[in-house]
């Protein structure tokens, strides 16, 4: 065999192998979106077949019905509204923190950076309790208006995009505000003007992330959202696999499947942001 | 010009002040939502408390009960597991993956957004629940095991041995960031040094021991101390999928620290293991800080 063919094999090789190995990896996601449309009663006992043998969009509309009387499009609405509420909390407030502390000396400017970096290492699920237990004080337990799920965000309090987008506004020289500060720009003009609109690859991956953590919270939905009525689909999910629901896998899968529609819209669309979110700040997606 | 005949407009004007303004919602929101809640949690930790009914102090009771209570060290235990060989594997896949999918070309593009689309969607509650249905007994692992011929209804849930491996597996599944961390510090390794060691006669397995290697351990560190941290917590897919069964053999402290709060209303005693796993945390953080120096490279290129 020639050298060309031997490179030429290995690279057949190669090709086949990482493909096989990347079928394995989304094959449960596959599985799951074509179960969605196979008969509910025959899921599992063609769970071995990949294609339907006859596509149905009954689950869909079995689903989207809902629980008690509350329909899936009350549960997206509600997600979509804690998601983007917050969302739009976080990036403004990590972004006017992050401008404090790239572009002003302070006193306690080193105590607060250490702050932030600390709340990056202190995860969720250490604070769910002592949270839970403010909270409860506060009276936002149960609160129709997610405050628990909303208000947080608005105060910075994800280290992690403070932190990017400070990676960001160091790389803007000082010299574009040296010259606005000539100009009779203030210190809150210049954020507003400069600062903000050359950030904005930076606000638009931390969006993409907030948002998609924010939707897939389970966790403070499950401490603090009690009314049915008021679950985002996170939470509406679950009463599928709760003991005595009629455990319509066909139904249940369908909108699992559509819950991760957000994410993969993103993923699709806006897969620039995602990558660079990931490999310069270390953002899990 | 002295500070009093400043305007008050001028006076907010200045950097420090502008500094403290600018920084103040994260002021805020730090004693609000994390130093005040801490505190509160810590008394609380010291009193017999159940939500329903009012405090009363306990003194040290909750942090000795802990001690003599058999499923607080069996789920500190099922913890360290899952953490343990989670986290390490989760890299070693990510780091393989990144080595065999380096050369950009058109098609490796696609290949990487197969990889890591799993860790984008992986902690989502559809995902939980897909994975329990998977592992079921008729899911579409045994199916899938049948149609090559080893016919069987295990039921991979109900085992005490590998309960927990279904949750490792789902684990290791989300490899995916991991692996872009590593392929952009791959990247940033100049071709001069690898071209360098082929002079000196070294082979590609050498040169990923002796260049690649040690170039990436910083990286490599950043990636184990962020997720052995979230490695310790995960709650949501241990919460869905097994609850900590068959017999604790997956409970995880998450779990358990919110069954003990919130569905025996021990919330005191909840407290404390908040308290607790926040010291465990911190200390193997501070672990893996503390031997950063004994395998990571620091010296630059």
């Amino acid at each position: 065999m020639g050298m060309k063919a031997k490179q030429r094999l290995g690279r057949i090789i190669y090709h086949i192998l990482v493909c096989g190995f990347g079928f394995v990896m989304i094959y449960p996601l596959l599985w799951m979106i074509m179960s969605s449309f196979k008969e509910t009663s025959t899921i599992f006992s063609t769970a071995s077949q990949l294609i339907p043998e006859k596509f149905v969009l009954e689950n869909y509309s079995t689903g989207w019905k809902g629980f008690a009387k509350v329909s899936f499009a009350t549960f997206f609405k509600n997600s979509l509204t804690i998601s983007i509420i917050a969302t739009i909390g976080t990036v403004l407030s990590s972004a006017i923190v992050a401008y404090g502390f790239a572009r002003c000396k302070f006193k306690g400017r080193r105590i607060l950076f250490v702050a932030m970096l600390a709340s990056m290492m202190l995860p969720a699920q250490v604070l769910m309790i002592p949270q839970y237990l403010w909270y409860q004080k506060l009276g936002w337990v149960g609160s129709d208006l997610y405050l628990p799920l909303i208000v947080p965000y608005w105060f910075a309090i994800q280290g992690f995009f403070v932190y990017l987008m400070i990676n960001f506004i160091d790389g803007i020289p000082r010299e574009l505000d040296e010259a606005a500060k000539i100009d009779g720009c203030s210190y809150y003009g210049i954020f507003r003007r400069i600062i903000l609109p050359l950030i904005t690859p930076a606000l638009i991956t931390g969006g993409i992330f907030s948002f998609m953590w924010r939707w897939d919270d389970f966790l403070s939905a499950l401490l603090y959202v009690s009314n049915t009525a008021k679950y985002p689909v996170s939470l509406a999910l679950k009463l599928f696999c709760d003991p005595g629901s009629s455990s319509d896998y066909g139904a249940m899968f369908a909108m699992a499947t559509l819950s991760i529609l957000p994410a993969v819209i993103i993923f699709i669309f806006l897969q620039k942001y995602l990558v660079e979110g990931i490999s310069t700040s270390g953002l899990k997606g | 010009m002295s500070k009093k005949n400043l305007t008050l407009k001028q006076r907010l004007n200045t950097e420090s002040t502008a500094g403290v303004i600018c920084t103040l919602p994260f002021t805020f929101g730090f004693l609000m939502f994390m130093i005040v809640p801490m505190f509160i949690s810590l008394y609380y930790s010291f009193c017999d408390y159940n939500i329903l009914s009012p405090a009363q102090w306990c003194g040290l009771d909750n942090y000795v009960k802990m001690f003599q209570d058999g499923r607080f060290f069996k789920a500190l235990q099922v913890t360290f597991y899952f953490a343990f060989v989670s986290v390490p594997l989760r890299l070693i896949f990510a780091l393989i993956v990144a080595l065999i999918l380096l050369h950009t070309t058109k098609i490796t593009g696609i290949y990487r957004a197969v990889y890591y689309l799993p860790s984008i969607i992986g902690g989502s509650v559809a995902v939980a629940i897909l994975w329990k249905r998977m592992f079921a007994m008729d899911g579409v692992v045994n199916n899938l095991l049948g149609v090559i011929g080893i016919k069987t209804s295990f039921s991979w849930l109900g085992n005490t041995s590998t309960a927990i491996w279904v949750l490792i597996i789902l684990a290791v599944w989300q490899f995916g960031s991991s692996m872009l961390i590593f392929l952009s510090s791959l990247k940033q390794i100049p071709v001069s040094l690898y071209e360098a060691a082929r002079v000196d006669g070294a082979n590609k397995w050498q040169q990923f021991w002796k260049v690649t290697l040690p170039l990436l351990t910083p990286t490599i560190h950043f990636n184990l101390v962020m997720q052995m941290i979230n490695g310790f917590l995960a709650f949501t897919q241990c919460y869905i999928i097994t609850q900590g069964k068959p017999m604790d053999s997956t409970l995880f402290y998450t779990v358990y620290m919110y069954e003990q709060s919130f569905e025996n209303y021990n919330t005191g005693y909840g407290a404390a293991m908040a308290w607790v796993m926040l010291a465990i945390v911190g200390l193997i953080t501070w672990i893996l800080f503390a031997t950063k120096k004994l395998w990571v490279y620091d010296e630059g290129l």
